[in-house]
C-alpha cells in the first residue's frame, strides 16, 4: 500500500479553506491530520495564543492530538470510514467534559479536575475524525459575556487585543477569529455563542433547545444550556452542526428529531423568504453604525427576493429580567455539587462541615459565580418563589409565545442585530447590570428554546457587526437557508440566476 | 364521675413511610441497586453527581410505583412532575434530592385496616405516593475524626407514601403498618425489610381531648426501626404531650428522635423545621407523562392482594378465617402454601405442614421463604406418599428434615435413606419375633389376652424399623403371632 503523500506545507493553507476542503484533502491522502494539527499548534504559537497575550486555551494536549490524529491515518489507510470531520483540529470550551485534558469551566473550584467519561458531542466529534486540540478559555460557569470572569485571566479579541471576545465562549471564538481553528464548540444560556461571534467577527450557532445533547456540559441553567458551534462560515458551521446534533438516551432533554443535511440549504436561495424585522431589536438607542449595517443586510435579502416584514415580539422587553431570574435560579442548583466532599477544591476548615463548605465555595467561586448563587437562591426561598420564579416562568412563556405567534403569521425568519454594541474594552464594563444588557437581544431565544445564529454583516468602527437570525424549534434548515444567502449577498457572490435588483 | 377528673386526651397519627422499590438498577442510572456491596462501588458519574452527568429515568421504577399507588387505591395523576429538593449534605452528592413536589404521581387513596365491632370498616386516607432517589449513606463511626461516606445507596429509587392523620392510637399505626408492608411485599413493590432500610418510617403524632375537631400541635418521629418500635414511640411521645398539656403546657412542632434504650423520645438537635428546600421543578427531566391504558394494564397485572387472597383461600381450601390469616402474614408463605396445596392435593395437610415443619424450619435456618431448599413441588410429592402410604407419617418428618438438607426430591431421599414403607411380611415377622424374644414378659401377658399390650408391641416394632414398618400390617401379623 502506498503511503499518503505528505503534504505539509499546504497545512496551514488547508486551514483557511473550508472545511469541506480540508476534509477532503484529508480523505484522498493529499493531507495528513497530523499536519492539520501542526499547523493549528503552530499558528497558536504564531498569533500568540497563550496567556501572557490572547489567553485562548485553557489546555492544549499537543502530543496526544498528534497520536490521535496518527491514529485517524491508520484509519484512512485502511479505507474505513474516517467521518466528516476528518483530521479537523476542534477547540472544545472548558465546560464540555473530555477525557486527556482537564475541565474547569474556568473556575479555581475545578482546576485540574479531570473527568472519567466524555461529554456526547465530543464523542460525536472524534467519531467523525475530528481531533480535539485544546480546552478554551469561558468565563467561570459560563456566566458573563466578555471572558473577563474566567479565573485564568481573561481572553482578548484577536480583532483588537485591548477588547474583550465576549463571553462566556470567548476562548473559543477567539480560537476561530485567530485562525487556530475552523471550527470550535461554545455552550450557550443566554447568548453565550452568539454574542462572542459577533464580537470576533464569525458564525455563531445556538440549536433548538433538545437538538444536541447536554451529555458532559456542565450545566448553568439546565432548561436553557444547549452546546452551539463556531465557525469562519456559514457552512462550516452547519458541517459542525450535523455532526454533534441528534437524540441522545442520556439526555432526556435531548429531541427525538432526525437531523437534516444543513449545508444542502446552500443553494436554496432566498427567493419567497419572509424576513420578520422586529421593532423592539430596533431601539432608538441602538449603535447607529450596527443599525445602519443590519439596514444593509435586510437590504440585501430585499434585492435578492425575500420579503421583509415589519413585527413585534411585544414581550421582548422582559427577557433580561426573566433571564436573570430563571438562570440563576437553575444554576444554584447546579452548582451545589461543587461542595468539596467528592471531587475539585476543599478547603479544611476548624469550624467543621459547614465551615469547610463555607471556606471551600468561598475561595473557588469567583464574584460573578458567587453573586448569582445568591441571586438564585433568593428567588427560591420561601416567600419569594411565587414573586420571583414562579412570576418569571409565566412571563418566560409570554416569551415563547411570542416566537410563536409571528412563526405562526408567515414569518420564516427573524433578522435582528446580535448585540447592541460592538466589542468592548477590557475592564470597560464595570457594573454587572450594564454587562447583562450585552445578552439584550440574545436572551429570549435560550428561553423560548428557539434555534438562533448570528453571522458576521459588516463593521463598526473597525469592530466586527453581527447579525441574528431567529427560527422556529427545529427549523435549523430555515435558518441556514437565510444565513447561507446573506452571506453570499454581502460577499457579493450570487447564485446562478440571481440578480441584484 | 369526678369533676376534677382529666380530660380524655385521643391520639392523632399520621405516617410517612419511604419505601426502596424493587428494582435491578437505580432510579437515574444503570447502577445496581443492590444492598450489601463494598462501600462506592456501585456508583458512576450520575449518581456520585460528577459535573455534565444528567439523570435518566427508570422506567421499572414508575412502574412499580403505581403499582404501589393502585394497590392503595389511589388516583394517578397522568402527568406528574420531578422537582429538585435543595440542601447540602455530604451524603447527598448533587445538592439535591430529587423527588416530586406539588404533582406527584398518585394521590387520594386509602387502605382499610380493620373494621369496628359493628362491621363499619376503618380506613386509613393516603395522602399521596410520589416517587424521589435516595441519599447515600453517612458513616460516623467508621474512622476516628471523620465520616466516611458510601454513595451505593445514592440515587435508589423510593416512594413515599404519606397517610392522612387518620389514625387513633399506636395499635392502628402498628396494623397500617403491617398490613402495607403485606400489600407490597404481595405486588412485589419492594423487600419492605426495616432492617436492611428497604422500608422506613416516621411518626406524625399530636394529643387532642377525645371530641376536639382541631388537631393539635403534631411532632414528628423518627428514629424507628422496627413496627413495635413505631408503637412504643407513639405510646411514649403521646404520653409526654399528654403530660405537658395537663400541665398547662404546650407542645413544640419539632422533631424528636426515639431512643429504644431508655424507651423515650427526645427532641432532635437539629432544627429540620428551618429548612427551606427551594423545591423547583427539575429541568433535566421532562414532566411524567403516562399512558393511561398502560397504567390500566399495571394495575390489572398487579398480583393478588393479601385481603382477596384470605377470602379465596377460606373458599378455595376451607381453612379457618386465623389460619388464612397466618397464612397469608407473607406473599411467599401463602404462596407456597398453595403450590404444597396443589401438588399434595390434600389442602389439610399442606397447611398442617406449611404451618408446622416448613414454618419451623424456616425460621430455625433464618432464610426467607423462597430462598428455602424444599420446593413446594417436591414437599407436595411428600404428602402424597404419605396419603399414598408409601412412607409412614414418622418416617416423612424424617425425610423432610433430609430434604432440608440436601435440597433433593423426596421420593429420592425416602429411597437413598431405606424409609419406604416396609410391607414386606417375612420382614415384618422378622422385627415382631425379635420384639416377642426381647420381652418375654409383655409377648406373655400378651399371648395370655392381655391385647391392650398390642399397641406398645407395635410401637416397639415400628421402634425397631425406624418408622418403616407398616403399622396396619404390623397389627395384622402381631395378632395372627398371639394365636401361634
Amino acid at each position: 500500500m502506498k503511503p499518503p503523500p505528505r503534504a505539509p506545507a499546504s497545512a496551514a493553507k488547508l486551514l483557511s479553506r473550508p472545511l469541506t476542503e480540508c476534509v477532503a484533502c484529508v480523505r484522498e491522502g493529499a493531507a495528513l491530520p497530523s499536519d492539520l494539527v501542526s499547523a493549528a499548534f503552530d499558528r497558536a504559537d504564531d498569533i500568540g495564543a497563550g496567556s501572557e497575550s490572547l489567553n485562548v486555551f485553557l489546555a492544549t494536549d499537543r502530543e496526544r492530538a498528534t497520536e490521535h490524529a496518527k491514529g485517524l491515518t491508520a484509519l484512512i489507510g485502511r479505507a474505513e470510514a474516517p467521518g466528516n470531520l476528518a483530521g479537523v483540529p476542534v477547540a472544545v470550551k472548558d465546560n464540555i467534559a473530555t477525557l486527556d485534558m482537564p475541565t474547569t469551566c474556568g473556575s479555581r473550584i475545578l482546576e485540574g479536575y479531570v473527568s472519567p467519561f466524555e461529554a456526547t458531542v465530543v464523542r460525536r466529534l472524534r467519531a467523525n475524525g475530528a481531533v480535539i486540540i485544546g480546552k478554551t478559555n469561558m468565563d467561570e460557569f459560563a456566566m458573563g459575556s466578555s471572558t473577563e470572569n474566567s479565573a485564568y485571566g481573561p481572553t482578548r479579541n484577536p480583532v483588537d487585543i485591548r477588547r474583550v471576545p465576549g463571553g462566556s465562549s470567548g476562548g473559543s471564538a477567539a480560537a476561530v477569529a485567530a485562525g487556530i481553528v475552523r471550527l470550535a464548540l461554545g455552550s450557550e444560556t443566554g447568548g453565550s455563542v452568539r454574542q462572542p461571534a459577533s464580537f470576533c467577527g464569525i458564525v455563531g450557532v445556538k440549536p433548538t433547545y433538545g437538538r444536541v445533547s447536554r451529555y458532559g456540559l456542565v450545566a448553568f441553567g439546565s432548561s436553557l444550556d444547549q452546546v452551539g458551534v463556531l465557525a469562519r462560515t456559514v457552512e462550516d458551521a452547519a458541517l459542525g452542526l450535523e455532526v454533534i446534533a441528534g437524540c441522545d438516551q442520556f439526555d432526556s432533554t435531548s429531541a427525538d428529531v432526525p437531523v437534516p443535511r444543513y449545508e444542502l440549504e446552500k443553494n436554496a436561495g432566498l427567493k419567497g423568504l419572509v424576513i420578520g424585522k422586529p421593532r423592539e431589536y430596533f431601539p432608538e438607542r441602538l449603535d447607529p453604525r450596527i443599525a445602519q449595517e443590519c439596514e444593509r443586510a435586510l437590504d440585501a435579502y430585499r434585492e435578492l427576493g425575500a420579503e421583509v416584514r415589519e413585527v413585534s415580539l411585544p414581550h421582548t422587553a422582559y427577557s433580561i429580567p426573566v433571564y436573570y431570574i430563571v438562570a440563576p435560579a437553575e444554576a444554584s442548583s447546579n452548582l451545589a455539587r461543587f461542595d468539596g466532599v467528592r471531587y475539585g477544591l476543599r478547603v479544611p476548615s476548624e469550624r467543621g462541615l459547614a465551615g469547610m463548605y463555607e471556606a471551600t465555595r468561598a475561595r473557588g467561586f469567583g464574584p460573578e459565580v458567587t453573586r448569582r448563587i445568591l441571586l438564585g437562591t433568593y428567588v427560591l426561598s420561601a416567600g419569594y418563589y411565587d414573586a420571583y420564579y414562579k412570576k418569571a416562568q409565566s412571563v418566560r412563556a409570554l416569551i415563547a409565545q411570542d416566537f410563536r405567534d409571528v412563526f405562526a403569521s408567515g414569518v420564516d425568519v427573524l433578522f435582528t442585530p446580535t448585540t447592541p454594541t460592538p466589542a468592548f474594552e477590557l475592564g470597560a464594563v464595570k457594573d454587572p447590570y450594564e454587562m447583562y444588557v450585552s445578552d439584550i437581544f440574545t436572551a429570549s431565544a435560550n428561553l423560548a428554546g428557539v434555534p438562533a445564529m448570528s453571522i458576521p454583516i459588516g463593521d463598526a468602527r473597525g469592530l466586527p457587526v453581527g447579525g441574528q437570525i431567529i427560527a422556529p424549534h427545529f427549523a435549523e434548515p430555515v435558518m441556514f437557508r437565510a444565513a447561507f444567502g446573506l452571506e453570499r449577498a454581502l460577499a457579493g457572490e450570487l447564485l446562478p440566476g440571481e440578480k441584484s435588483a | 364521675m369526678s369533676a376534677a377528673a382529666s380530660p380524655d386526651y385521643e391520639m392523632v397519627v399520621g405516617l410517612e413511610v419511604h419505601v426502596q422499590l424493587k428494582t435491578r438498577t437505580k432510579a437515574f442510572c444503570g447502577c445496581s441497586a443492590d444492598f450489601g456491596a463494598p462501600p462506592n462501588t456501585n456508583v458512576c458519574p450520575v449518581c456520585l453527581a460528577l459535573p455534565g452527568a444528567l439523570p435518566v429515568l427508570n422506567q421499572h421504577a414508575v412502574e412499580l410505583a403505581l403499582r404501589a399507588a393502585l394497590a392503595l387505591d389511589c388516583k394517578v395523576n397522568a402527568t406528574s412532575v420531578f422537582a429538585r429538593k435543595n440542601y447540602f449534605y455530604p451524603d447527598l452528592p448533587k445538592g439535591y434530592q430529587i423527588s416530586q413536589y406539588d404533582r406527584p404521581l398518585a394521590e387520594k387513596g386509602w387502605l382499610t385496616i380493620g373494621e369496628l365491632d359493628d362491621g363499619t370498616p376503618v380506613r386509613v386516607g393516603i395522602t399521596r405516593v410520589h416517587m424521589e432517589e435516595d441519599a447515600g449513606k453517612s458513616v460516623h463511626d467508621r474512622y476516628a475524626g471523620a465520616t466516611a461516606i458510601d454513595l451505593n445507596r445514592a440515587g435508589v429509587p423510593l416512594i413515599e407514601i404519606v397517610s392522612e392523620p387518620d389514625m387513633r392510637s399506636a395499635a392502628e399505626a402498628g396494623a397500617y403498618l403491617r398490613l402495607l408492608k403485606q400489600i407490597l411485599s404481595y405486588s412485589g413493590v419492594s423487600d419492605v425489610s426495616m432492617e436492611e432500610g428497604s422500608l422506613r418510617v416516621d411518626a406524625n403524632v399530636s394529643a387532642r381531648i377525645r371530641g376536639a375537631t382541631q388537631l393539635g400541635t403534631k411532632t414528628e418521629v423518627k428514629n424507628m426501626n422496627s413496627f413495635s418500635a413505631v408503637e412504643r414511640a407513639l405510646d411514649s411521645e403521646f404520653a409526654r404531650q399528654v403530660a405537658l398539656l395537663e400541665s398547662g403546657g404546650t407542645v413544640t412542632q419539632q422533631t424528636m428522635l426515639w431512643d429504644g434504650a431508655k424507651g423515650e423520645t427526645r427532641a432532635s438537635r437539629t432544627k429540620e423545621e428551618s429548612h427551606d428546600y427551594r423545591y423547583f421543578p427539575e429541568p433535566d427531566l421532562p414532566p411524567l407523562v403516562l399512558d393511561m391504558e398502560w397504567v390500566g394494564r399495571v394495575g390489572r397485572a398487579i398480583p393478588e392482594l393479601p385481603d382477596a387472597r384470605r377470602k379465596r383461600m377460606i373458599g378455595e381450601y376451607e381453612l379457618s378465617a386465623a389460619d388464612a390469616e397466618l397464612l397469608t402474614a407473607s406473599a411467599g408463605m401463602s404462596e407456597y402454601f398453595e403450590a404444597v396445596a396443589r401438588a399434595s392435593l390434600d389442602p389439610k395437610a399442606a397447611l398442617n405442614w406449611v404451618m408446622g415443619e416448613v414454618s419451623a424450619a424456616v425460621n430455625a435456618a433464618g432464610v426467607r421463604i423462597d430462598e428455602f431448599p424444599v420446593r413446594p413441588a417436591d414437599l407436595g410429592e411428600l404428602l402424597r406418599m404419605v396419603r399414598e402410604d408409601v412412607v409412614s407419617h414418622t418416617a416423612a418428618k424424617r425425610v423432610f428434615a433430609r430434604m432440608v438438607e440436601t435440597g433433593k426430591p423426596a421420593a429420592q431421599v425416602a429411597a437413598e435413606e431405606g424409609l419406604q414403607k416396609v410391607g414386606d411380611d417375612a420382614a415384618l415377622v422378622e422385627w415382631i419375633d425379635e420384639v416377642l424374644r426381647e420381652n418375654p414378659a409383655e409377648a406373655a401377658r400378651y399371648k395370655s389376652g392381655e391385647t391392650k399390650l398390642q399397641g406398645v408391641l407395635v410401637g416397639l416394632v415400628m421402634k425397631k424399623s425406624k418408622g418403616r414398618a407398616d403399622p396396619r400390617k404390623v397389627n395384622q401379623l402381631l395378632s395372627e403371632r398371639a394365636r401361634v
